[in-house]
């Protein structure tokens, strides 16, 4: 569940392509329009790989920490079928993460380093797993609308131009439709049940609109940097497409529920095919990414906890010599 | 010590400041790549990798990560280091003559000769 990389505003895009060969960076270009994947060891540009290893991390994180909140009501889902179903998204999400590691290892990455990256906050992920999941309502309107908006994110990127990521993503796709359609369940159950049940789901969307507003990042600085990104196929649709694309298909959905949407402003404009809202609050999104979330230190603590404590189960495989040996008498 | 939402969390008492030591090179192990089958009589095909620090446990993660969704036959896991592979920048290799029809079914054009025959035994 991931929306979009972050990219910090402040780093100088220059001299993006200086000092790299002119006729690989060609052959490779070249081989990036006709469609074609580039493998891992095929020559690529430094900025290509940065940018991927950036991407791909920071997607893997996202599934990892992502889990948390939703992991938060596998012990209270309601009932026997909505845990099982819970236990096995949280499940796929951290196996997610497995791929998604893989395909980052693949360009020069260990995953002790990202895993060390992740845990000292060096390394971001999905700035929405920052907030917490208050009530039942609040795990049922993630599995509808940030894995919708993670799907729509990772449909566009597995057209793109690294052949492992690629293929992480296709499974990934698969597997998420199950999620997708999961969440929808979930959320009309609670908005076509008693009052109570249809005031919890609106609460909880209320409180989730910003987050998923935020979600695929803010709008892209049209950039020399963006168009290089866009061009290997690195960046496959802009942020603000991106957001568009999320609600034409899931506004009229919510408000097919009799739901609403906490944005007075929030309309199609007709003419231009647009929807116009409320421009997120940017420098709250800022802030929250950069650490200062009402979650973001319970998460890296609680993944810290994970890996500490399961270190002696590690170490014990490691060393896992002794052979049983039938008594001698 | 955190109080979270998740019950699980609080129990496990966590301190907000853990900070704990880096993972060392080899800490999640090296890796084996995995293959699938569907079902009996298929091809195994690859699906991906796994972290293990043996391939008993490959297995195990192997069958965790690509076979708990769908229908699985049977997995193969082979350590990654242990893959001879060709390298792309040497594809030339697998380069031939262009025109191969000669080892193709559709170029031998039997018929043709054959119908030729017999309208020239008729007439």
């Amino acid at each position: 569940m991931y929306g979009n990389a972050y990219i910090d505003p402040n780093e100088k895009p220059k001299s993006i392509i200086d000092g790299e060969d002119p006729i690989k960076l060609a052959e490779f270009e070249a081989r990036i329009a006709r469609g074609e994947k580039i493998e891992p060891k095929d020559w690529m540009p430094r900025e290509y790989r940065k940018q991927l290893i950036r991407m791909i991390e920071q997607h893997a994180h996202s599934e990892i920490i992502g889990a948390l909140p939703e992991g938060t009501w596998i012990t209270r889902a309601p009932g026997f079928k909505r845990k099982l179903a819970l236990m096995a998204k949280v499940q796929d999400e951290v196996g997610h993460a497995q791929l998604l590691y893989s395909a980052a290892e693949t360009l020069g990455k260990s995953r002790e380093a990202m895993i060390n990256d992740l845990i000292t906050g060096k390394s971001k992920y999905s700035n929405v797993f920052n907030y917490p999941a208050f009530t039942w309502a609040d795990a049922c309107v993630i599995a509808w609308l940030i894995d919708a908006g993670a799907i729509i994110n990772q449909v566009a990127n597995a057209k793109g131009s690294y052949g492992p990521y690629c293929r992480a993503l296709d499974r990934i796709c698969t597997e998420e439709s199950f999620h997708l359609k999961y969440g929808h369940d979930n959320v009309v159950t609670l908005a076509t049940g008693t009052p109570t049940q249809r005031k919890m789901v609106q609460e909880a969307l209320n409180r989730w609109w910003p987050p998923i507003m935020h979600f695929f990042g803010p709008s892209d600085k049209i950039s020399n940097h963006t168009e290089i990104l866009m061009r290997w196929k690195v960046k496959m649709a802009t942020n603000d497409d991106m957001r568009q694309q999320f609600l034409n298909m899931y506004v009229p959905k919510i408000w097919d529920l009799g739901l609403t949407v906490p944005d007075a402003n929030l309309k199609k404009n007709e003419e231009t095919g647009k929807w116009e809202y409320t421009e997120p609050d940017w420098d709250e999104f800022k802030r929250v990414i950069n650490g200062d979330g009402p979650c973001n230190a319970e998460r890296l603590a609680v993944r810290r906890n994970a890996e500490e404590r399961g270190r002696w189960v590690r170490e014990a495989l490691n060393t896992a010599q002794s052979k049983y040996v039938v008594p001698l008498a | 010590m955190i109080k979270s939402l998740d019950p699980r969390v609080t129990r496990e008492q966590i301190e907000l400041d853990n900070q704990i030591a880096p993972l060392q090179e080899l800490d999640q192990w090296e890796t084996y790549e995995v293959f699938h089958q569907k079902k009996r009589g298929d091809q195994h095909m690859h699906v991906g990798i796994v972290h293990a620090p043996n391939p008993e446990m490959a297995l195990l993660f192997g069958k965790e990560q690509y076979g708990r969704r769908g229908i699985t036959a049977n997995i193969w896991v082979v350590k990654t280091a242990n893959v001879f592979a060709s390298e792309y920048e040497d594809q030339d290799i697998f380069e031939t003559v262009p025109e191969k029809q000669y080892r193709e079914a559709g170029g031998y054009k039997v018929m043709e000769k054959i119908n030729k025959y017999k309208k020239e035994q008729k007439s």
